[in-house]
């Protein structure tokens, strides 16, 4: 909550600070026609070194609104904690990597967060191979956010094998559901 | 007899509530199954007795496979001493053995039962006996006398005064119970209830406790329970999972599944000084220990080589070898009791079945092939059949088969799913 309300000053700030620049870009340009060349120079150097040190800050504007952004899509990316598996596997597929990342990012900047990744199979195969593999899964991931940031302090692994079934099918749909490792906040 | 009446008082120990009950369904009988009848028993009390004896043994030696028990409607006349037997009509209905018998009530309220094993062929009783029991003991005596009648015919010892334990759990997966019935599924109660999940359980070899993993406290954690006290002790609950526990033998280690290196592994604990011996070290699976007869060895599910197979490793020399090679899936390996051959979960054509294989040999025959994603076998302490978890419609339920596939029944349960079964010792 600080975190956004300062960008969001910042924003307003620096967006000030941007229109005044796009002011002098203005000047410059119509100073540019009516004065004599050295002078245009020289004014263009003034004006270039006005805008130069006025550019620096726009530049930070707009590093900041990358930044705010990137908060806003790393939150949608964050909105996804549900990561699936194939069939006795436990390698995380390319397309959880992007949130995966996002949810260490945010384990990183926030050292006071922490999660528990809760692992799980599917009902096929023998129930102690099931917990093993669901917890492998969970570890699977727990390497993966530590690789990206985040501290094994903040992250606790657990299986709950093919007791917990996200879907009670007996088919394939099902199965791929519950295949999978769950992030849950303990605290943000 | 005595012991009977012991057995008896164990469980009203047990102060527990009855469940629905497992209901025996034989789906497939065998070829060479033995003729016999076991007639109605003799009563001549004032009120009707609380079981069919009579009923109860026919069952029991009917679901072994390896006898066909004459219904009592196709009989052409009922006994009750060998001088009633008129032979004639048993060997018209083309029978080898013969059971008759009477009961009468002791002075205590208890139940005196005298019967007889004849041999139709050679007109001969086999067996002539006197069992003697508790008031609300007349399910044992009939199960004893099926064991009695069993080894005499097999030269087997019976596993009918056998129990079960399982889970049971509703479909929603918010209750659990840990349920202890006796092996034809009959007096069910729970043991142990939880909103978490129970798996695996596994009997001493006393018969007198059960380890088994709870995930009561968030995650799995090894408890043995006391079956006649119920006295619960956790034994293991170190970080990560906990979980497979396996009692050796002796009694004196159990085989369990830590995680707390991070990656599962076996290790064996004594249960006096709760020292950890690490059997296995692999970046892999290892998982599903457990003992071989004599318990110098155990066996275990690896995926260390990428797909699940089983392992035999001596906690002498600590150097897994493989021992399975057909098919991509072998997991939960158990052996029977003269250590012959190995019962587990097979996949072929991508279907989960129960197979045995041969220990010397190697040879795999699947047992399996009606139910589907078989899972947890478990084998009886006369090593004749197999209890397993299967899934039936949307349901699952227990099943057994007999180790050479040729006897099939299944336990179905009127309540929620049951799982994860394990068969007692044999009781003494």
């Amino acid at each position: 909550m600080q975190k956004s309300a300062l960008v969001k000053t910042l924003g307003l700030t620096f967006g000030a600070v941007l229109m005044t620049a796009c002011a002098s870009n203005s000047d410059i340009a119509e100073g540019d026609e009516l004065k004599p060349l050295n002078a245009a120079q020289e004014a263009a150097q003034e004006e270039a070194a006005d805008v130069e040190t006025q550019a620096v800050e726009a530049q930070a504007v707009a590093g900041e609104q990358i930044d705010a952004a990137a908060n806003e899509a790393q939150a949608a990316l964050m909105d996804v904690s549900v990561f699936y598996f194939d069939f006795d596997n436990t390698t995380i597929k390319a397309d959880s990597k992007n949130s995966l990342i996002a949810h260490s990012q945010y384990l990183a900047a926030n050292s006071s967060a922490r999660v528990v990744l809760e692992g799980h199979a599917d009902e096929r195969g023998t129930v102690e191979y099931n917990l093993a593999l669901a917890e492998r899964r969970a570890l699977s991931v727990s390497r993966f956010l530590q690789a990206n940031g985040a501290a094994s302090s903040q992250i606790e692994t657990v299986s709950f094998g093919e007791e917990r079934p996200a879907l009670m099918g007996h088919n394939d749909d099902s199965w791929s559901q519950n295949r999978r490792v769950e992030i849950k906040y303990q605290s943000r | 007899m005595i012991k009977l009446i012991i057995k008896v008082l164990f469980l009203s120990i047990l102060a527990l509530q009855a469940r629905a009950e497992l209901v025996i369904e034989i789906t497939k009988g065998k070829q060479s199954a033995i003729p016999m009848a076991v007639v109605p028993f003799k009563w001549k009390g004032l009120k009707a007795l609380p079981e069919n004896v009579a009923q109860i043994v026919a069952n029991d030696l009917g679901r072994s496979g390896y006898f066909n028990s004459l219904p009592k409607s196709e009989m052409l006349s009922l006994p009750n001493t060998e001088e009633e037997v008129f032979y004639r009509d048993w060997e018209l209905l083309k029978q080898d053995y013969l059971v008759v018998g009477e009961i009468k009530q002791d002075s205590r309220g208890g139940y005196i039962i005298n019967f007889k094993l004849i041999d139709v062929n050679t007109r001969t009783a086999l067996m002539n006996q006197k069992l003697t029991g508790g008031a609300s003991s007349l399910r044992d005596i009939a199960h004893f006398m099926s064991d009695r009648i069993f080894a005499a015919l097999t030269g087997l010892p019976g596993a009918f005064s056998t129990k079960l334990v399982y889970v049971t759990t509703n479909r929603e997966r918010t209750k659990f119970n840990l349920s202890y019935a006796d092996a034809d599924g009959a007096r069910e109660q729970n043991i142990f209830s939880s909103k978490q999940p129970i798996i695996s359980p596994s009997w001493s070899y006393d018969g007198k406790k059960i380890a088994y993993a709870s995930f009561e406290n968030g995650r799995s954690e090894i408890f043995i329970q006391e079956i006649a006290s119920g006295k619960r002790e956790k034994i293991a609950s170190f970080k990560g999972s906990n979980s497979a526990p396996a009692f050796s033998p002796d009694g004196t280690k159990m085989a369990m599944v830590l995680s707390r290196n991070g990656n599962p592994d076996v290790y064996v604990m004594d249960l006096a000084t709760r020292q950890l011996n690490r059997i296995t070290k692999h970046y892999g699976i290892d998982t599903e220990p457990q003992w071989m007869p004599g318990g110098q060895s155990l066996i275990f599910t690896s995926s260390r080589v990428g797909k699940p197979q089983i392992y035999q490793v001596s906690l002498a020399d600590k150097k897994p070898k493989r021992i399975t090679f057909e098919g991509d899936y072998n997991a939960r390996a158990r052996i029977t009791p003269d250590g012959r051959k190995m019962v587990m979960v097979h996949r072929n054509n991508g279907r989960f079945h129960i197979a045995t294989q041969n220990m010397k040999t190697g040879v795999l025959q699947i047992l399996t092939s009606e139910t589907q994603l078989d899972e947890s076998p478990s084998v009886a302490p006369n090593g004749s059949m197999v209890v397993y978890a299967a899934s039936v419609g949307d349901r699952s339920i227990l099943a057994a088969v007999s180790l050479d596939g040729e006897v099939k029944f299944r336990l179905p349960s009127k309540y929620g799913d049951v799982r994860e079964p394990a068969w007692s010792p044999l009781l003494k």
